[in-house]
């Protein structure tokens, strides 16, 4: 049987060994960290204190992982990976799936070995040493207002800190929303204790008895009990790269995920594909699909198609979606709509019916349907307000909703389960059918689900005013 | 010659029993004029509460319809019941011989008297002695009732009586249009509602009255309730809402379950699902305010991923710490009329009275024991309802097909294909008191009683054993099931002296036994066949031994399991344990996965099926009643309207739906109630409007439920504007 070896259980190594054994492949998965798999994506809430370690863990889906081991080297000739501990692990296809590390900006004052105080934040470990620095802290400084640095400053002030955020462009989240949603954030944050100050470099870090403290280019310099650094990743292509394989930014690979040794896939942060280096789950999961669809012939021509990317900020007090691109573009439909005062915007920019980009901020009840009809390119309402403003879909509830019983028309069914309209009704009470019990007796009306017995009585009521006297 | 002796002239009378239709089984009272006419009057009972929908007042209507058979049929001919039974007997007999005992097959009905249904399995079993029986239940409950196997070791729809629903607090109804399927239910949701703070959410791609109702309406994409239901353990996890006490007492593995909600976190739910994060926090945080209720119904479960998306619901359910907590729970809405009691008697492949399994030696001896064969001789499993279907006629398949209770031409999937398939059978006998779609293609047609003419019992979705009384004798000319049942048996007994021969050889003291003729062990009484029925199902899951049709009428039913006459029935199963060897529910791991035919260039929308409140199943009956078929004569294509507008269709325009296999034509109506990718077809009609041409025939791997609820269509209008073809 072919031997696969993974290296990486992270989110995309996980989910390729569990989908190889779906498949019936056993793949031996070589971790570098000491823990079991666990959701990245679960760390937040981790250093929000929603969830505990055990929250995280994802499913075991293989039995022969090793975490705690740490490769060195790809011996591509001999099919071999050598461990850091010396063993030397054969393999006939070999799977990186070896993520990205925080990346720490050069700041003056700032030692590469990252002080007590400082932390960045990507890891399990990395939680658990913020989660520990919290306890003891009662403010917080976060360099980095992307959405990893917004998810950890809103983790903290969960705790009770309060926090700063230093951004060193004009506005949050500069790749996914524009300044207006990002004015509008700013003032979401401010309420959940969170003070953000866009435009501003942290020139230089320098501690101080009561922990640690940024100057800022504009010269202030603001203090904290700790420093969380979070300014992106980087893939981790050190073992790639040092085996020879063609590396740019990230582990070159084709629609396979075949890197430049056919023997050698790369999946998940590491991996650059058509261009594009990853830092998301849903491309890293379909990528792990597709290398355990090729190696286990399930489906040897398996092919990676991006899909388009929605980023998602969703926690107590903050809902903001992020999709496709705002910029600027003859032809564009562009929507907007803002309510400051209740921390609400929508933007939607479409073309030939279909959403190019969008952001959402705030209470949207339509946050789903956009979303998926960027996902699919499915075409938009006609009318573009219900994106805008939610309108639920689905027409005029039904008949006991009907504010008088004058307005109604004849043929209004009032009585669903018993197919009662208005007019035969109308007619029983003309009868001589003057109370409910007569009405249903005569018409069935009100003996199904009952629900109509007010609209009911409320015909009745409606005739006996306003016919009473003649009748 | 007629089974039945003929009925006198009408005296003035009356009795209580119960609607002929869905498994609300709401209590009625039939009247009988002296000239012979038939009033339906609602009756005051603890399910209904006196409510009665349009298809329960009009039930009547059928009883001396013009289209009512009245002889038997051969090859569309009217005939004695003689020659139909001697043709009847003759094929059998020389099918069995040439292509042995399994090339006849049987299929049953989940509206059958638990009676009927007990003696069609055992008809099967011991007068065919084929393996191949299965019913249109497997097209209704069988998701349903794996999960709730395989999770609690018991399948009873509600294991808790309807009155429970109007105390929660939270109700969840995953994939339940009630409003339309069981109209007077809607009375415990009304109270439910009226509870201070009440939510009653509803999961449904479309905003049906029952959504439209709801304080809170989910909207997914059709297939993708298994997601929507672990994206919710998700976040009940995440803030701290399970109910770790009750996990860790009452329930087995948890840690795999809790590892596989990991996956999915609210964003990844959103997009798969399109329902908001903040409706998803909503839904949890109100099912974690006991006393709360989880109810799937068949949006959820036909699927052909259908156990596993119920066994997501049970997870969370579980995990909230609902099921067997006093007010709070899981249950699944049983659909036809005796839903529960036709899944519980045998009438499943695998299937032996009591909710035994076929497999297990100890239950096939106690079967074999109550009678009177030897267990040797009882066959083993057969297949599902779908592949039975699917195999009829072919090399390996059944030759001969016996229906009861049943419409499978309209209500199988694949409906064009089924079609094929029973018109390659050497015999096709169907049984019923109308001309149904399927005994238009019969070669005998035998004309049975309707409800009110005969006596028996039903089990509805509550588990409540409730008794059905007859009004009159069934007119003259006409059968009963159990009548025909008994007699095809005596017959095949007599003309199989040779076949006996050479089965197998008596071992044993039962032999004795065995030796009887099998047409003796079968009687047309219906008490004393379900005399016979609670002494088969003595000591089995669903234990009616203590359960006589006097207590039935005493207590106003009783509710499974009930082991002896002078013990309670139990209207509550869980108060004490689980049904699992050691007491305690099982979590049951489970993956999201996409839809088994998605939509793509050619086929770019999804269409899902359902139910019309003025219809019943296949509409064979409902069809024929003049009200029902004002309300609802006919198919239609619902389309939102912006579908409509970029397809060039309007309103009330006829339109073709189109599916790899096959197509229909029915007028389109446009409703802002649906996804714009989504159409929806109800599948209570035939011909050209029969929807079920269309579905899919992917089935679930454990239920081998037939995926109803989504496949891959596209619309067009059915001829080109102004010009209707003349073909």
């Amino acid at each position: 049987m072919t031997q696969v070896v993974i290296v990486g259980y992270g989110m995309a190594g996980a989910r390729c060994a569990a989908e190889l054994a779906r498949f019936g492949v056993k793949a031996k998965v070589l971790g570098a960290e000491p823990h079991r798999a666990y959701n990245r994506i679960l760390l937040s809430n981790l250093l929000a204190g929603k969830t505990d370690e055990a929250g995280v863990e994802l499913p075991d889906a293989v039995e022969d992982v090793r975490p705690g081991t740490r490769v060195v080297a790809i011996a591509r000739a001999e099919r071999a990976v050598h461990c850091e501990d010396g063993e030397v692990v054969s393999y006939d296809h070999l799977i990186l799936a070896t993520g990205a590390d925080a990346w720490v900006p050069p700041i003056e004052g700032l030692p590469e070995a990252l002080p007590d105080r400082v932390a960045v934040f990507r890891t399990l470990d990395d939680a658990r040493r913020i989660v520990a620095l919290a306890g003891s802290a009662r403010t917080a400084l976060v360099l980095g207002g992307g959405l990893l640095g917004l998810e950890a400053a809103r983790g903290l002030a969960t705790r009770g800190l309060d926090v700063h955020v230093v951004h060193p462009v004009g506005h949050l989240m500069e790749r996914q929303i524009d300044p207006d949603a990002s004015g509008i954030l700013a003032g979401t944050l401010s309420g959940l204790g969170i003070t953000v100050h866009t435009g501003v470099s942290a020139d230089r870090y320098a501690e101080t008895p009561e922990g640690v403290g940024l100057c800022l280019s504009d010269g202030r310099t603001i203090t904290a009990g700790l420093l969380v650094i979070a300014c992106g990743v980087r893939p981790n292509v050190d073992l790639a790269r040092g085996a020879g394989l063609n590396v740019e930014r990230g582990i070159v690979v084709d629609d396979r995920l075949r890197t430049s040794d056919r023997h050698i896939s790369a999946i998940g942060d590491c991996a650059q594909h058509r261009g594009q280096v990853g830092g998301l789950v849903a491309p890293a999961w379909a990528q792990a699909s597709v290398v355990a669809r090729v190696l286990s012939g399930e489906e040897p021509l398996a092919a990676y198609h991006p899909t388009p990317v929605v980023t998602r900020l969703k926690a107590s007090g903050i809902d903001l979606a992020s999709m496709g691109s705002l910029a600027e573009e003859p032809g564009h439909e562009d929507l907007r709509f803002a309510d400051p005062a209740r921390g609400t915007y929508a933007r939607l920019r479409i073309r030939d019916d279909r959403v190019t980009g969008a952001v959402l901020l705030g209470d949207n009840p339509s946050v789903g349907q956009v979303i998926q009809l960027f996902d699919r390119g499915d075409a938009v309402p006609a009318d573009r307000r219900a994106l805008l403003l939610g309108r639920a879909l689905g027409g005029a509830a039904t008949a006991q909703a009907a504010p008088t019983p004058a307005l109604m028309p004849d043929l209004t069914t009032v009585c669903q389960c018993n197919n009662v309209s208005k007019g035969a009704i109308v007619s029983a009470w003309r009868d001589g059918h003057r109370d409910t019990p007569a009405i249903a007796a005569r018409t069935r009306a009100t003996t199904g689900c009952g629900t109509c017995t007010d609209a009911v009585c409320g015909i009745s009521d409606w005739l006996s005013a306003s016919e009473g006297a003649r009748g | 010659m007629t089974p039945q002796d003929a009925a006198p002239p009408g005296q003035p009378h009356e009795v209580p029993t119960h609607c002929p239709y869905c498994a609300l089984q709401c209590g009625m009272t039939l009247t009988q004029s002296a000239d012979g006419r038939v009033e339906v009057a609602a009756r005051d009972f603890p399910t209904n509460r006196g409510g009665l929908c349009q298809k329960g007042w009009t039930a009547a209507e059928l009883l001396d319809h013009p289209d009512r058979l009245r002889q038997p049929l051969l090859h569309g001919e009217p005939v004695s019941w003689e020659t139909a039974y001697a043709y009847i007997v003759d094929k059998i007999t020389a099918i069995q011989s040439e292509y042995g005992r399994d090339a006849v097959a049987v299929f049953g009905g989940g509206g059958l008297t638990n009676e009927k249904a007990y003696a069609l399995g055992k008809f099967a079993r011991v007068a065919l002695r084929t393996k191949n029986i299965d019913y249109n239940g497997r097209f209704c409950m069988s998701s349903a009732a794996a999960a709730g196997m395989r999770a609690f070791g018991v399948d009873r729809g509600l294991p808790f009586p309807l009155p429970d629903l109007a105390g929660a607090q939270t109700l969840l109804l995953a994939g339940a249009n009630v409003a339309e399927t069981m109209p007077p239910f809607g009375r415990w949701l009304a109270d439910q509602r009226a509870n201070p703070g009440a939510e009653q959410i509803v999961i449904d791609p479309r905003a049906t009255p029952t959504a439209r109702v709801a304080t809170l309406h989910l909207q997914p994409t059709p297939g993708t309730d298994l997601a929507l239901a672990n994206g919710l353990l998700h976040i009940a996890i995440a803030e701290g809402l399970v109910d770790e006490e009750y996990v860790a007492t009452r329930t087995r593995e948890w840690e795999q379950v809790k590892r596989i909600a990991a996956g999915y976190w609210p964003a990844r739910v959103e997009r798969i699902t399109g329902v908001p994060i903040a409706d998803l926090e909503r839904t949890v945080r109100a099912l974690a305010r006991r006393p709360a209720i989880i109810l799937t119904a068949r949006g959820a479960e036909q699927h052909a991923k259908g156990v596993d998306t119920v066994s997501a619901f049970i997870n969370l359910a579980l995990a909230l710490g609902l099921p067997g907590r006093p007010g709070s729970g899981y249950g699944c809405l049983t659909g036809q009329g005796n839903g529960q009691g036709g899944r519980e008697h045998g009438q499943k492949a695998d299937q032996l009275p009591g909710y035994r399994k076929i497999d297990d030696e100890s239950a096939r001896n106690h079967i074999a024991r109550v009678w009177g064969v030897d267990a040797a001789d009882l066959p083993g499993p057969g297949v599902s309802a779908y592949e039975l279907l699917d195999s009829l006629g072919t090399d390996s398949g059944p030759q001969a097909l016996l229906v009861f209770g049943s419409n499978p031409v309209v209500s199988a999937p694949n409906a064009i294909h089924i079609g094929k398939r029973l018109r390659n059978l050497q015999l096709l006998v169907v049984c019923d008191f109308i001309k149904s779609e399927t005994a238009e293609l019969a070669d005998v047609v035998l004309p049975t009683a309707q409800w009110a003419e005969e006596d028996g019992t039903m089990t509805n979705l509550e588990g409540r054993v409730l008794r059905r009384r007859a009004l009159r004798k069934p007119p003259p000319g006409i059968g009963t099931d159990l009548a025909v049942l008994a007699e095809l048996a005596s017959r095949l007994d007599q003309s199989a002296e040779p076949r006996e021969r050479h089965g197998h050889p008596g071992e044993g003291a039962d032999r004795a036994i065995g030796d009887h003729p099998t047409g003796a062990r079968f009687v047309a009484d219906p008490r004393a066949t379900f005399e016979e029925l609670r002494r088969a199902t003595a000591g089995g899951v669903a234990d009616y031994a203590g359960v006589t049709w006097e207590r039935v009428d005493a207590e106003d039913g009783v509710f499974w399991p009930c082991s002896s006459a002078d013990r309670a029935g139990t209207p509550r199963l869980f108060e004490e344990g689980f049904f699992t060897p050691d007491g305690r529910a099982v979590f049951h791991p489970v993956e999201h996965r996409p839809v088994a035919e998605d939509i793509d260039a050619d086929f770019p929308l999804y269409l899902t099926t359902g139910r019309l409140l003025a219809q019943y199943q296949s509409g064979a009956q409902t069809r024929r009643i003049g009200p029902l078929r004002k309300a609802a004569g006919s198919a239609f294509v619902e389309l939102h309207p912006d579908l409509a507008a970029r397809l060039g269709i309007s309103h009330q325009q006829r339109v073709r739906v189109t599916s790899r296999r096959g197509s229909m034509t029915a007028p389109a109506r446009l409703t802002e109630t649906i996804r714009p990718d989504t159409v929806f077809v109800p599948f209570h009609f035939a011909g050209e409007q029969r929807v079920n041409s269309l579905t899919s025939d992917a089935l679930d791997p454990v239920s081998k439920m037939p995926e109803f609820k989504v496949c891959a269509v596209r619309v067009e209008p059915a001829e080109p504007s102004g010009e209707p073809e003349d073909a």
